[in-house]
């Protein structure tokens, strides 16, 4: 298949950025949609021109490196995937495709399709851990843990933190990212001590970083490649509103 | 407000609060009100004694029309602060993007949801006008205060087919707010579960709808020559 791009070129940081047409041939349809980026790169670079600079690492849809905004969608128009899982035959000989980075001020662009999410490291470090002992493991059945806990915990925890829910807000927020996280921990025994210091903490460090609120308008859920329920922000909503109040008694 | 209290207001989380607990205020004074207007289906003389009524809760504990005040007060302070975390929120959400998409697939929420904050500013001139309308009479065709029925029937008469019009609009876009606005609430209220998300949707849809028909009925049934 033949297809033109259209991609986000910006040499840096502080650079001023602009879209740029490439044409792509003889892409096959069991390519995914990097290794066809990759394609582009080999010609790009055979042709003496700067490749285009995107993320990407385990290829496998697990480590949330990954991105793209491709025609609008974060993370394309297949529903839990991840880029690098999206294949070409999804797409039509002679496509135009939009490939732009993640746009929010809490994800300021390094260069081209690159952006640094370091702030969603900053929401993990406020609260994203629990106090245990280190050492050997301990013994499966020390702390029991309800199944249906478990299992919801679990959904929460496949959160890969690309960063696709804030990309996809209208108010650039990164909620349901930061829910994931307190609904993860806090619905383990393990996560109880840190509970209320934990989603204050990481409600302070998500809007410092400057993300928006959330609207529950779903957009997030909608393009999240591991389909974090849009319900745990409830449950953050309302672990913040416990621990507000039992911080100020 | 102290330091902690003031730290909780000014996150995202807790502004969502402030609009939310407002946000369910200003509902149930919506189904008071509405259930109020619904007197002049009985007669215009129930629809009178009930205006005078509301003047005197509370007496003689309460001096004449104090609660009206007090319930007025109460409800002031409600929409400042709801405006307040929508306008503080909506500003957060603006700077949170400065450089736009150059292509931006619709956006998938409902129809109420993406209009909650245009629909708030038709919201508010709508209720300016209500207030000149119908509470002080400026601009009312009588505006006589002593019999609020007749004020009503000579406000939605058939000749007048244009302020009906525009207090069918207004009601319409409060139905939509209220629809997205009410599973918002009750979501920001710490509504978590999947099974709770669909009660809560269904909730503010009967919500919207039971405000939606019950301020309509009153003027369009004046309009239609329903009630004389």
């Amino acid at each position: 298949m033949n297809l033109t791009l259209r991609i986000w070129r910006q040499h840096g940081p502080e650079e001023k950025g602009r879209m740029v047409k490439y044409r792509v041939e003889d892409v096959s349809p069991d390519m995914s949609f990097l290794e066809m980026l990759d394609m582009l790169n080999e010609e790009l670079t055979l042709a003496g021109d700067e490749p285009v600079a995107f993320d990407h690492d385990c290829r496998e849809g697990i480590c949330g490196m990954c991105s793209l905004m491709i025609n609008g969608s974060a993370h394309g128009p297949e529903r839990a995937t991840t880029t690098c899982q999206l294949h070409m035959r999804h797409f039509n000989d002679g496509d135009t495709i939009d490939i732009e980075p993640w746009r929010a001020r809490a994800f300021p662009v390094v260069k081209d399709l690159v952006v640094d999410r370091s702030s969603f490291d900053r929401i993990i470090q406020a609260g994203g851990y629990i106090s245990a002992p280190t050492g050997s493991a301990p013994d499966a059945h020390a702390t029991p843990v309800p199944k249906a806990d478990a299992d919801a915990a679990f959904e929460a925890a496949t959160c890969i933190g690309c960063g696709a829910c804030v990309a996809a807000c209208p108010n650039g927020s990164g909620m349901l990212f930061t829910a994931a996280k307190v609904t993860h921990l806090g619905l383990l025994p393990q996560g109880q001590p840190e509970r209320d210091e934990r989603v204050l903490n990481m409600i302070h460090a998500h809007d410092d970083a400057g993300f928006g609120g959330c609207t529950n308008t779903g957009e997030c859920h909608e393009v999240c490649p591991k389909g974090i329920p849009l319900a745990s922000i409830g449950r953050l909503n309302r672990d913040f509103l416990k621990a507000s109040r039992s911080i100020s008694r | 407000m102290d330091l902690a209290t003031r730290r909780v207001v000014n996150t995202t989380v807790g502004k969502k609060a402030v609009m939310a607990v407002t946000g369910v205020i200003l509902v149930l004074f919506l189904i008071a009100h509405m259930t109020g207007n619904l007197k002049i289906f009985l007669s215009t003389e129930s629809f009178d004694h009930y205006a005078h009524w509301l003047r005197t809760i509370g007496e003689p504990l309460l001096p004449y029309s104090w609660f009206l005040w007090i319930q007025r007060i109460v409800l002031l302070a409600a929409v400042i602060g709801h405006i307040w975390s929508a306008t503080s929120l909506a500003l957060k959400a603006k700077a949170a993007r400065p450089v736009k998409y150059a292509h931006r697939r619709p956006v998938k929420g409902s129809y109420a949801a993406r209009t909650m904050r245009w629909g708030g500013v038709i919201i508010v001139l709508f209720v300016v006008y209500h207030i000149l309308d119908l509470t002080t009479g400026h601009l009312n065709p009588v505006g006589d205060s002593s019999r609020p029925a007749g004020n009503l029937i000579a406000d939605f008469a058939p000749g007048r087919w244009y302020v009906t019009l525009f207090y069918v609009v207004a009601v319409l876009t409060l139905a939509f707010h209220l629809r997205h606005g009410v599973f918002s609430a009750l979501r920001t209220l710490g509504q978590q579960t999947q099974t709770g998300e669909r009660r809560a949707k269904a909730v503010a849809l009967v919500v919207a709808v039971v405000i939606a028909v019950g301020f309509l009925a009153v003027p369009l049934s004046i309009t239609t020559g329903l009630i004389k």
